[in-house]
């Protein structure tokens, strides 16, 4: 069988995974439940995310898929192709191209326009869940506003390490009301999820949630007003492109203790070298 | 004087089975208050439905609120329910377990009132939850340590810590001694008499133990079926018991 309906889902479900995702836009932060459905992938791969972008995706739409910033990678690749086979819609791997974007980690480097929408795969869509694992109780917490939770999980983070070490996954609160996790992308991408023009739709298939932040829509990371939030980066210039200013991966590259970093969104990284950027690692 | 605490023919059924059956007493400020009964009396069950963890059936609770003064906390929203838990009130369970994030640091276990508050300041939060430390004769260096290291009369200590760090008026205390021995007992209650004396705490104190309602209690509620059976001045009930059950229950207790 090769025939498809657009999308690889049936009308029915994008139907209610549509529903879930404006009550999400409409409550910015609060997660919608919604009846996740299985896909040919498993849990963990994504299946939230390829719901969400199958839910979103028109025939004139042009799709990008990242994994860790990344064009190339298993993940990255095997969606797009889903895509591309059961939707035949355009794929770029260019950022400002792309009018859907689904990604996994990251937030591409390259400032998002208005028209573009954002789908993230998430694997725990509940911020308070390993501090509190009864559901009926975050639920509550969620409901009723109280958060003081959260910030004892920052404070075990400073009393054992001397700093906020967090390093991903780092909870916001949004418009002042709900606290979300925005996904395991690093916390050096936190201060983009707030008045971004492009829409954020986040995906959790196996939890079956779906939440979203509309446009412009203001999105504080958690701190102590002695330990402020800092968005933190490996302290490094890109070894491909030089740039200073993304976020980097650190690249083993032989048995003697070498390395090198290199930018983690690899569009961005080489159409900076395509402009004649060049890191001192470069070939 | 207005009581701080009103209770008024508290009730709660179990299907056909009575757990508490109109109960009603004032509880005025600085008052020790102890209730005293066998196991399945329904002493644990009206300490729940005033500290709001059960709905009664019937009757009222009317706490005296700092900014609306008398208040019936059973028909009030539960948002200002929770608000008064994490604030004036106090709740200390029996299996300090219960009370306790065993995975969260001491310092952090006495800090989430604090923050459940909207405190915010790292310096301050950790500052108060030494002095607590220190109030509860728990070291200071342990600050950092999880509650599973500790002994049980320490992680019973901490639980008070962590609930009379945000000042409350009214401390539950649902068999506060259970399960220690004699001499952190002892120890225990030394502690608690000091801080309920020097914060002009009220407190409610569920306990099958005479003792320790002899040396903390004011006044005393001795509970069978359900149902109060006698109460009093604790000198008075304890020494001159009048219903039979009372009588029984003063009487079972071991001299050595």
């Amino acid at each position: 069988m090769t025939e498809y309906n657009f999308a690889y889902l049936d009308e029915q479900t994008k139907r209610m995974i549509r529903r879930a995702i404006l009550k999400g836009l409409a409550i910015p932060g609060y997660q919608v439940p919604f009846a996740s459905r299985e896909m040919p992938m498993p849990y963990g791969w994504g299946t939230g995310g390829v719901q969400v972008s199958a839910a979103v995706l028109t025939p004139k739409d042009t799709f990008k898929v990242i994994d860790q910033g990344a064009d190339d990678t298993t993940n990255a690749v095997s969606i797009r192709t889903f895509f591309q086979r059961t939707a035949g819609v355009a794929t770029t791997t260019a950022t400002s191209d792309a009018t859907v974007i689904q990604t996994r980690h990251r937030i591409p480097e390259e400032r998002l326009h208005e028209g573009q929408i954002l789908v993230y795969q998430v694997p725990i869509p509940e911020p308070l869940r390993f501090l509190e694992p009864r559901e009926s109780e975050t639920r509550k917490m969620h409901s009723l506003e109280e958060y003081g939770l959260m910030h004892v999980k920052l404070y075990e983070d400073i009393s054992r390490h001397g700093h906020i070490a967090t390093s991903y996954a780092y909870p916001v609160k949004v418009e002042g009301r709900y606290v979300m996790d925005p996904s395991p992308i690093p916390k050096f991408d936190n201060p983009k999820l707030g008045d971004m023009a492009a829409i954020q739709l986040f995906g959790a298939g196996r939890e079956q949630r779906i939440y979203a932040l509309p446009p412009y829509t203001q999105v504080v990371s958690l701190d102590f007003e002695d330990h402020p939030f800092e968005a933190s980066k490996a302290d490094h210039p890109c070894g491909m492109c030089g740039a200073t200013d993304s976020y980097l991966d650190e690249l083993i590259i032989d048995d003697a203790g070498g390395r090198m970093f290199v930018c983690s969104d690899t569009d961005y990284c080489e159409a900076r070298q395509s402009a004649g950027h060049k890191g001192k690692d470069a070939a | 004087m207005t009581p701080l605490l009103s209770v008024q023919g508290i009730t709660k059924r179990y299907g056909a089975h009575i757990g508490c059956a109109d109960v009603s007493f004032d509880l005025y400020p600085g008052e020790v208050m102890g209730i005293v009964g066998e196991s399945g009396s329904g002493k644990s069950t009206l300490l729940n439905c005033m500290a709001g963890h059960l709905t009664p059936d019937a009757g009222q609770v009317v706490f005296d609120t700092r900014t609306d003064g008398p208040r019936d906390t059973i028909t009030m929203s539960e948002p200002e329910r929770r608000m008064l838990g994490r604030t004036d009130w106090a709740f200390v369970h029996q299996h300090a377990r219960d009370g306790l994030r065993m995975g969260v640091s001491a310092g952090g276990n006495v800090g989430e009132r604090l923050m459940a508050v909207g405190e915010r300041h790292y310096g301050d939060i950790r500052d108060k939850a030494t002095d607590w430390l220190g109030r509860v004769e728990i070291d200071a260096s342990r600050v950092d340590d999880r509650p599973t290291t500790f002994s049980g009369g320490m992680q019973q200590r901490l639980q008070i810590a962590r609930n009379l760090v945000t000042g409350p008026r009214l401390v539950f205390m649902d068999e506060p001694t259970g399960g220690l021995d004699v001499s952190v007992q002892a120890r225990l209650l030394d502690l608690l008499r000091g801080l309920v004396r020097d914060m002009g705490l009220s407190a409610i104190i569920v306990t099958h133990d005479l003792a320790v309602v002899r040396l903390l209690a004011d006044r005393l509620m001795v509970m069978k079926s359900g149902r109060v059976v006698e109460a009093g001045l604790t000198d008075q009930v304890l020494d001159d018991p009048q219903h039979a059950y009372s009588q029984l229950l003063v009487s079972s207790v071991l001299q050595v």
